[in-house]
């Protein structure tokens, strides 16, 4: 999967950054996706892999280091120009808007565009068909997996380029975390990069192409997702084995 | 294909869960049914002063819902919109009239030289009303105005603190500064006499079943019920509407899914600028001009929108016509006198806050 020779979608080069000032919680990641690519990215809790996605995502400003989208400088840049340009991300909690319906909740997916709506709306309601059935109703009044599914239906809603997710499968039931897994590399066979945060590494790495660990803001491993899986420090480190 | 992912909370987690969707059902429900049955018997009772308390109602409503709409979306409260309520009045008798007081209080100067009353016939009344259509046109043109005038405010203040990052008391006491900054616009342009927008008498219209009101309170009601109308479609059938729903309910996930907050903050003001005139000049009309006025609207226009749950424009509508009917029903009680009208509206602001904190139609969280 390494072999696209063309730029990368998207490169994020020894990015610091951190909440309160003066202390950095990231202290120079990189990490790369490439084009159809879907990558894992594993670490303990509090390694810093929601504050990588959020800093990458313009919430949180890169105190140095670069993010490069389809071989554009886009550090530091607005959410709302990120989404223009074809970055779509996913938080880990309040990935939905609770009081307003399902379809609306999509609507609010592609408010910066208006063709081609219908069409999108389709494929994405044909792709969790849960939602289809119920699209009047309050997002508030969704389970934890149908939430999850909404979640990733707005985010996919401008059909982005690259698609950050934040644990998608915490608290979920093993069957909706398969089901969720399932779509996620559906969503990925139609040539969308994929970028997946997750606590639960085995799953993650055997969906996804390659990986990399993160341990205290920083690269600590990085390689096919094969490679990772069989290695005896991920496997003490993050599956009890 | 996928099923819902089924939760098995322990016994003690759903007897817990149990008691407190129970206790919700009760205060929700107790709340409901005192609010139906004191406005049932006083259809009865107290039938005139009900009739007035709807009228008062739809006014609150109007101004809550706009509250309620810059809570949602800008997070913070805006002490200043009673006080922008009467500048708008005040506005608009300007455009009908022309007319400011000079330096020496009595002696009117005119500061418009064209004004809406000249127009042909636009003073003259309509039906039983005690207005002719340039009332209609002033309240028009105040509710772009004040749009402007709002949005303005916005830019010069309240962008200013966002891109600090000030904290919402700030954005609170500066809200309540303009307050103090329109009360005194009105006190230097209009001193603190009382006015009413046209002289004259005000007919009483016979409804069946006994009821009668004034035609300019019909007038009210029916602006009211329009201007809602509109808000109403606005909010939920457009998509600028839903982006507002949507940055109230999670402000960080409107900005995530390319939303230009910024813009929907600037309609929020827009829309919410439409509201105050309106509701500004029909209180005038229903009350009458007075400087004082607008603050003191305050402490109800609040209860109603925390009545219906802050942020929710839906429960502001049903807050207001509540505040409303329930002030004027309680001062024809013996013991109240009608001075005490705005500590009613205080009385159910603590009610509502002790019994159920998240309004009427407030969702848990
Ligand atoms: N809003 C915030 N303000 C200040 N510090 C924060 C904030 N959010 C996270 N942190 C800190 O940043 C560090 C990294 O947190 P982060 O959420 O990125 O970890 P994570 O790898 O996503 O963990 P988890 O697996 O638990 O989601 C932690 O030490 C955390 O305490
Ligand atoms: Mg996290």
């Amino acid at each position: 999967m390494t072999k696209t020779q063309a730029a990368p979608l998207l490169e994020v080069k020894d990015v610091v950054a951190g909440y309160a000032s003066e202390v950095d919680i990231l202290h120079g990641v990189s990490i790369t996706v490439h084009g159809g690519e879907m990558v894992a990215i594993i670490g303990p809790n509090g390694a810093g892999k929601s504050t990588l996605l959020r800093a990458i995502f313009g919430l949180l400003a890169a105190r140095r280091g670069q993010i490069k989208l389809k071989g554009q400088d886009v550090t530091n840049h607005a959410p709302n120009e990120l989404v223009l340009r074809g970055l779509s991300y996913v938080p880990q909690v309040d990935n939905v808007f609770p009081s307003l319906s399902i379809l609306e909740n999509l609507e609010m997916g592609a408010f910066i565009r208006e063709e081609g709506l219908a069409e999108r709306l389709e494929y994405v309601l044909s792709l969790f068909p849960d939602l289809a059935g119920r699209r009047g109703e309050k997002a508030g009044k969704l389970s934890g997996g149908q939430r999850q599914m909404l979640a990733l239906g707005r985010a996919l809603m401008l059909d982005p380029n690259v698609l950050l997710l934040d644990e998608p499968s915490a608290s979920l039931s093993p069957k909706m975390v398969d089901m969720i897994f399932d779509r996620i590399k559906m969503i990925n066979a139609e040539g969308t990069g994929i970028l997946l945060v997750e606590q639960n590494a085995r799953e993650a790495l055997s969906v996804c192409h390659r990986g990399y660990v993160l341990a205290m803001g920083e690269n600590r491993l990085e390689g096919e997702a094969k490679s990772l899986l069989d290695n005896e420090e991920v496997g003490k480190l993050y599956m009890g084995t | 294909m996928a099923t819902p992912q089924t939760i098995s909370p322990n016994l003690g987690d759903r007897l817990r869960g149990f008691q407190r969707s129970a206790g919700n059902i009760a205060a929700g429900g107790g709340l409901w049914a005192a609010i139906i049955g004191f406005t049932v018997w006083a259809a009865f009772a107290e039938r005139d002063a009900l009739t007035v308390g709807i009228v008062l109602g739809a006014i609150l409503a109007l101004g809550a819902v706009g509250l309620t709409l810059i809570f949602g979306v800008l997070k913070f409260a805006h002490f200043a919109h009673g006080d922008s309520m009467m500048l708008s009045a005040f506005i608009a008798w300007l455009l009908l009239n022309g007319i400011i007081v000079g330096e020496r209080a009595g002696s009117e100067t005119t500061l418009l030289p064209v004004t809406i009353n000249d127009l042909p016939g636009a003073d003259s009344a309509i039906w039983e009303f005690s207005f002719g259509y340039g009332l209609i046109v002033a309240m028009l043109l105040t509710a772009v105005l004040t749009a402007g005038m709002m949005v303005g405010i916005d830019r010069v203040v309240y962008r200013r603190l966002r891109r600090r990052k000030s904290g919402i008391v700030i954005f609170a006491i500066a809200s309540l500064g303009l307050a103090f900054v329109m009360r005194s616009v009105i006190l230097i342009f209009w001193g603190p006499t009382p006015r009413l927008y046209t002289p004259g008498i005000r007919n009483r219209i016979d409804l069946p079943f006994d009821v009668s009101v004034l035609a300019d309170q019909l007038f009210i009601l029916a602006a009211a019920f329009v201007v809602t109308g509109i808000v109403y479609v606005m909010l939920f059938r457009t998509k600028l509407g839903k982006a507002m729903r949507a940055m109230a309910d999670n402000p960080d996930l409107a900005l995530i899914s390319g939303i230009d907050t910024d813009r929907i903050i600037t309609w929020t003001w827009a829309v919410a600028g439409c509201l105050i005139a309106v509701a500004g000049v029909l209180l005038a009309l229903q009350a009458h001009l007075d400087s004082e006025l607008g603050f003191a609207l305050l402490l109800p226009l609040f209860a109603a929108a925390i009545v219906g749950g802050l942020g929710n424009p839906q429960g502001a509508l049903v807050g207001g016509f509540v505040v409303g009917i329930t002030q004027e029903v309680a001062v024809t009680f013996d013991f109240l006198s009608p001075g005490y009208k705005f500590s009613v509206a205080f009385a159910i602001l603590i009610l509502i806050l002790l019994v159920r904190p998240r309004g009427l139609f407030g969702e848990r969280s």
